[in-house]
């Protein structure tokens, strides 16, 4: 049981909004000694486990060509596009960005969009830009919330489209499990239950984009009106 | 043969670049802090292998005081003004879009490609590689067309890195507290508290409690990964696979769905939640996962209702 005191300090560590990266390390301490583990010992089991999962902090690679790009006005460039189409709304924006994210994950390309690569340069800008001309001007509470919408959309297409592909992690991870009960799936079995969750995902996410329009719709209406 | 090494050869020099550009940065009060922080990535990235576990171990806990304590400030390289961009934007046009998309396109390209190439390329690593490939061919294409200084593109890169600060290393280091929590079997005590409060004999009980426990625990530990094996364990094959006979495809792939779930309500899953957040420099640290929990609550609910009638 000591062993959970190290969820305990991530829970009140991030709930009194102390530095994550010192709550993880405290977590970390407090679990493995908790666990009878020697502070050394600790130590190295954390410094082993991060130098293998370097791979995962190889993204910030994309910010010298992100960076470059909106010094060359990529960011404005997509606020013009935005702002010459008619009819072009933050939620209906969000929506295409959602299907196109779930389709092209479940196809097993997960990596050809994500915060970095799409959100921050483009979907993000995009969004901004279709708000402002619904509500006329965007203050910076609702400009942070269609922002903050934008990245909610990556995560919920991304998630709810990757388990249809065959050969993505969780697929693997989950074959890998039921062999070690004796139950042999292929993963084509495992993926495709996960398409009724997708459709869902696709209704719920969409309908609260919808629901963002009227929002932004409302805001118009309340700042036109005298 | 292109390996993996390459690809965190090139980011340690990216991070090495990063470092001495903030060193030199004046108008950032903690310039040193930036520095340190960056530099020490460089080194992870280029010679973590030959650091020792321990070495790493220290490495790590240097990175955590420096972001813990404060030292790390926001760098303010000279970039363009709203004003220029709208210039530079009606100059450029629609063919920005299409440098943007040389990244993803490079990357889809070459996972298809590549794995057919497994002499030239590691296959395992065939979309790390070409995502490191398409940085670089974009790059080249800027450079060519857009012709700037040579510092230019890494002062850039620096002035969003700063913006993401220490959340930067966040989702590594929770992947690291994962491996920690794994030694001190925190899965294992979980899983038994997961199964005692199961109501005996209640079928639709196991499942709320399986699909429940699967975003509960994948909040904890910010990962679905973590959760999935602890929860069949528990309760999805011991309980609703053997004891009630459920479909065991039904029961795993829209389980680990349900964990998903429980992703998008967490800061622990911070590569999702926290990082973007920072990259997108919005006010206040959780805005993405507010934006999230009314997509995620009712979608957990469908899940349950989704193993209930599709595995029997």
């Amino acid at each position: 049981m000591l062993a959970l005191l190290g969820i305990a300090v991530i829970v009140v560590g991030f709930v009194l909004r102390f530095n994550p990266l010192l709550v993880v390390v405290v977590s970390a301490l407090v679990t493995g000694l908790g666990a009878g583990l020697d502070l050394v010992a600790i130590i190295e089991a954390f410094g082993k486990a991060f130098n293998d999962s370097r791979y995962i902090s190889i993204v910030w690679l994309v910010l010298p060509v992100i960076g470059l790009l909106e010094r060359h006005g990529l960011q404005e460039r997509a606020r013009q596009l935005i702002a010459s189409l008619r009819g072009a709304t933050a939620g209906r924006l969000l929506i295409g960005y959602l299907l196109l994210r779930q389709i092209t994950a479940a196809l097993g390309l997960t990596s050809v969009a994500g915060h970095a690569q799409t959100v921050r340069p483009l979907v993000a800008p995009m969004a901004e830009a279709a708000a402002e001309q619904q509500t006329g001007t965007l203050d910076d509470a609702t400009r942070d919330l269609v922002k903050a919408y934008s990245a909610a959309t990556d995560n919920v297409g991304l998630f709810f489209g990757e388990d249809i592909f065959i050969a993505i992690g969780s697929i693997l991870l989950m074959k890998g499990v039921l062999e070690q009960y004796g139950i042999f799936l292929e993963p084509l079995q495992l993926s495709v239950w996960a398409i009724p969750t997708a459709i869902c995902a696709f209704i719920i996410h969409g309908a609260r984009l919808w629901w963002l329009d009227r929002k932004l719709a409302r805001l118009h209406v309340t700042r036109t009106s005298p | 043969m292109i390996t993996l090494q390459f690809v965190y050869v090139v980011t340690g020099i990216v991070f090495a670049a990063f470092a001495v550009l903030s060193a030199r940065d004046r108008s950032n009060a903690r310039r040193f802090g930036n520095a340190a922080f960056w530099g020490l990535l460089a080194v992870s990235f280029l010679a973590g292998d030959s650091l020792g576990d321990f070495g790493n171990g220290i490495l790590v806990l240097l990175l955590v005081l420096i972001a813990g304590f404060g030292a790390l400030g926001h760098g303010a390289p000279r970039t363009t003004t709203t004003d220029e961009r709208r210039v530079e934007a009606q100059r450029h046009g629609n063919r920005l879009f299409w440098l943007a998309l040389i990244i993803p396109a490079t990357a889809l390209i070459g996972t298809l490609l590549f794995k057919q190439l497994p002499m030239l390329v590691e296959s395992r690593q065939v979309t790390l590689i070409s995502l490191t490939l398409g940085v670089l061919s974009a790059l080249a294409v800027a450079a060519a067309w857009l012709r700037p200084r040579p510092l230019v593109p890494l002062e850039e890169g620096r002035r969003l890195m700063d913006a993401v600060g220490w959340a930067a290393v966040l989702p590594q280091m929770l992947a690291s507290l994962g491996a920690v929590f794994a030694l001190a079997g925190v899965g294992d005590v979980i899983g038994e508290l997961a199964r005692d409060v199961i109501p005996t004999g209640s079928m639709f009980g196991a499942v709320v409690a399986y699909a429940l426990g699967m975003a509960i625990f994948t909040m904890i530990m910010g990962n679905a990964f973590a959760a999935f094996p602890v929860m069949a364990a528990a309760i999805g094959v011991p309980l609703l696979i053997h004891g009630y006979g459920g479909n065991p495809a039904v029961v795993c792939a829209i389980g680990m769905l349900a964990g998903f779930c429980g992703t998008l309500m967490t800061p622990m899953a911070a590569n999702f939640n926290i990082v973007p957040a920072a990259l997108l420099e919005l006010r206040n640290r959780n805005g993405v996962i507010r934006a999230q929990v009314l997509t995620a609550l009712p979608l957990l609910a469908v899940n349950i209702a989704l193993i209930y009638f599709l595995a029997w």
